[in-house]
């Protein structure tokens, strides 16, 4: 125990599937059990909500005392960094593990200082809702309506040592709310109207549970190929091995649309549960990438570093025949698959043949094509 | 991170126009705690579940217990209400006549897979609980996932064995509420003495537990998904999209099918994920065309998948009605082995699907 200070510390995430299951309790009361046994663990952060039984249940444990910032004349407190790091405990209690944090104070995100914690040491046990999650923020948005702004990536909750899923009957939620247990009441009026209708609670509770027994398999049979896309010039690698041909590769093809992110994001989650590679790349004809319309350009930039972020290695292609080119790339690479966002028609179906993604579908006759919906939240 | 344009919305605020309250499932009268292996606190859960609704005020006794109870378990059972157990010959079982005279309003009931023993009224524990749910007592039940019966060929192929006392799944899935008691293998290897089990259970490997882990995470999905396709059903709400991957593999004459549902099967198995498998039969469809596509139905029924003949004379729009009412998220279609040069201009059948796959994902495959 004396050396960790040399290996990175452990991830454990409780995942639950809204605010008010309980999982900040469960936290609290496992790190007492740890307190017991003698580890050396302090609070970090703790949202609390107002909530009298999971302040009572922080009783008792060392809490780190938050930092003041200011912003836009305003205060607003944060973790302390500099302070746990000093203090540099055994374990560190995170809550709310997808918060954005004050402009101007170290990382944007406390996903990232964790992984400052993390690579200082320190075992981090944090928080988190199965909304929060980046690639099921459309599934997320097309049931509930709500478009979840704070996002986790993937790769991190994958590198979580432990997950523990924190489950409650929506109806037993739904009574914690209505007791005003989990907010006060007129938040919990607005809430129980909206977000926490009992069907978007049945439908957030059986994909987090979905998710954790994904994420439990992926770490039971631990995958032999590398977490990141092979580098591209092993293209020329000698002919195929069997293992070539199990394995997906998956190219997404991003354009300046909007929609763009949704295909990324669909495409890295197919990509995982396929133990596929993934590839994102944006196709011009003009010559040079700078004479692309500014705003154009912008958009493109803005999606390949999306993707980066999301661990999908990117590629910016030239060719005057957009699919020629993509397809040129594709076989080079080996893909087996192509992901495109199904097109806006309009209403004359006019010459459906020379849509540029029919086009496509029309000459990757060698590979799998898939046509992303997009879905409209409907009702 | 997100580069969407939407607007933005508070996630617990969001107030839209057509705001009308749900009616809720139907009242609680089953619930069930449900744990991959012993020891992970499912009975600690219903006990303090008990203790909890007695603060409250509801009527709450203890019906059975398990054979070997841990001793920090003692204390809880102590602050509550038991029915003593009915010694007979062979053993004990749970005194349902008893139980049903108290009449209380909530009954606890632990190992309720167990087996009664000879002289009983039911057989089983579980049918036990059966008659007092009939008589309008609500039960607290906890269960383990190797007792399942359905799951004995799955847990086996983990553990190496099989149990004998088992309740059939159709109990949890008549249950109004189950909670899914998640520990992670590694917690509940450290977990030495106090917390461990006090019944002798074998010891199994992490990967094991975690084998046995994913399966109950999985039923536990599997229960949910039924409750909220009720739930959907019975208040005429829209479908809702992508809590699990459902894949269609759409059979059309001249296409690579066998590729195509190896693929939905492999594919199905990754999403850990539904798989269909449809044609679609229509005038235009020649006699020994549709005798090939009632083949590769029958070896999709084989690998598992749900089937049906559709009928339409037009097959996409058939296709997609069948794609709405199953929530699929995912269509195998294939390219045809020939076409026309005009699909060049005007588009083929293939096009035609993409066009009006909205709202579901289109793969196209290779031929």
């Amino acid at each position: 125990m004396d050396n960790d200070s040399e290996k990175r510390g452990q991830l454990r995430v409780y995942l639950g599937y809204a605010a008010g299951v309980g999982k900040t309790y469960q936290m609290l009361a496992d790190a007492h059990e740890l307190v017991k046994k003698g580890t050396d663990l302090v609070i970090g952060y703790l949202e609390p909500h107002n909530r009298k039984n999971t302040i009572a249940k922080a009783e008792g444990l060392e809490t780190i005392p938050r930092r003041r910032v200011g912003y836009r004349g305003s205060e607003f407190e944060e973790m302390d960094m500099a302070a746990i790091l000093a203090r540099h405990p055994a374990v560190c209690l995170v809550d709310e593990l997808p918060h954005t944090n004050t402009p101007g104070c170290g990382h944007a995100k406390r996903w990232e200082d964790v992984l400052e914690l993390l690579d200082a040491g320190i075992h981090v046990q944090t928080t988190m809702n199965i909304q929060h999650l980046e690639s099921l923020n459309d599934q997320v948005w097309n049931m509930t309506g709500v478009r979840v702004r704070e996002t986790i990536p993937d790769w991190f909750v994958r590198q979580a040592d432990e997950l523990v899923m924190v489950d409650l009957p929506p109806r037993a939620l739904l009574n914690r709310l209505e007791r005003g247990v989990v907010y006060e009441p007129a938040k919990a009026r607005a809430a129980l109207q909206n977000f926490f209708k009992e069907t978007n609670l049945v439908a957030l509770r059986e994909i987090a549970l979905r998710q954790t027994a994904h994420e439990v398999e992926v770490h039971t049979q631990p995958e032999t190929l590398p977490e990141t896309p092979e580098a591209l010039d092993e293209a020329h690698r000698p002919a195929a091995s069997p293992r070539d041909v199990l394995n997906d590769r998956v190219l997404v093809y991003v354009t300046e649309h909007p929609s763009t992110a949704m295909l990324i994001r669909r495409g890295r989650r197919v990509s995982d549960y396929l133990h596929a590679d993934c590839f994102a790349v944006f196709v011009h004809a003009e010559m040079d990438f700078n004479d692309l319309p500014a705003a154009k350009r912008e958009a493109v930039e803005r999606h390949l570093t999306f993707a980066r972020n999301l661990h999908i290695e990117t590629r910016v292609l030239q060719g005057a025949d957009i699919a020629a080119t993509l397809l040129e790339f594709a076989r080079l690479h080996r893909i087996t698959q192509i992901f495109m966002v199904r097109p806006r028609y309009s209403r004359w179906q006019g010459f459906l043949g020379r849509n540029l993604i029919h086009r496509i579908v029309r000459h990757a006759r060698d590979m799998q094509v898939t046509i992303v919906a997009q879905r409209r939240q409907d009702h | 991170m997100s580069t969407e344009v939407e607007p933005y919305k508070d996630e617990e605020f969001l107030i839209r126009p057509e705001v009308q309250p749900e009616h809720h499932l139907q009242h609680e009268r089953l619930k069930v705690f449900l744990g991959y292996v012993s020891g992970v606190g499912k009975s600690s859960r219903m006990l303090d579940e008990g203790r909890r609704r007695r603060l409250y005020g509801q009527d709450v006794v203890v019906g059975a217990l398990q054979r070997h109870l841990p001793a920090e378990l003692e204390q809880l059972v102590h602050s509550l209400e038991v029915i003593p157990l009915k010694k007979l010959d062979d053993g004990e079982a749970m005194d349902v006549d008893a139980i049903l005279r108290r009449h209380p309003q909530v009954c606890l009931v632990d190992g309720v897979a167990y087996d009664n023993p000879c002289g009983s009224k039911n057989p089983k524990r579980w049918m036990d609980v059966e008659e007092l749910l009939a008589a309008q007592i609500v039960v607290i039940t906890s269960l383990n996932l190797q007792h399942i019966e359905e799951r004995q060929d799955e847990v086996e192929k983990i553990t190496g064995r099989r149990v004998s006392e088992t309740v059939p799944e159709r109990f949890l899935y008549a249950a109004n509420e189950i909670v899914i008691v998640d520990v992670p293998p590694e917690l509940l290897l450290e977990r030495t003495s106090p917390m461990a089990t006090a019944a002798p259970g074998p010891a199994y490997t992490a990967r094991q537990l975690s084998e046995l882990r994913e399966l109950a995470l999985l039923l536990a999905a599997e229960v949910v998904d039924r409750q909220l396709e009720d739930y959907i059903r019975a208040h005429g709400l829209a479908l809702l999209w992508g809590t699990q991957e459902r894949i269609l593999v759409f059979l059309t004459p001249d296409t690579n099918a066998p590729a195509m549902l190896a693929s939905g099967r492999r594919n199905a198995d990754r999403f850990q994920g539904k798989l269909f498998a449809v044609y679609v039969r229509h005038d235009r469809l020649a006699a020994g065309d549709e005798a090939h596509l009632r083949q590769h139905l029958d070896n999709a029924r084989l690998l598992g998948a749900q089937t049906d003949v559709l009928d339409g004379d037009d097959p996409v729009e058939a296709l997609m009605e069948f794609a709405r009412a199953h929530r699929v998220t995912q269509i195998f279609a294939g390219h045809p082995s020939t076409e026309h040069w005009w699909y060049r201009f005007l588009g083929g059948p293939l096009d035609r699907l993409i066009r009006a796959a909205e709202g579901t994902d289109v793969r196209v495959f290779p031929h």
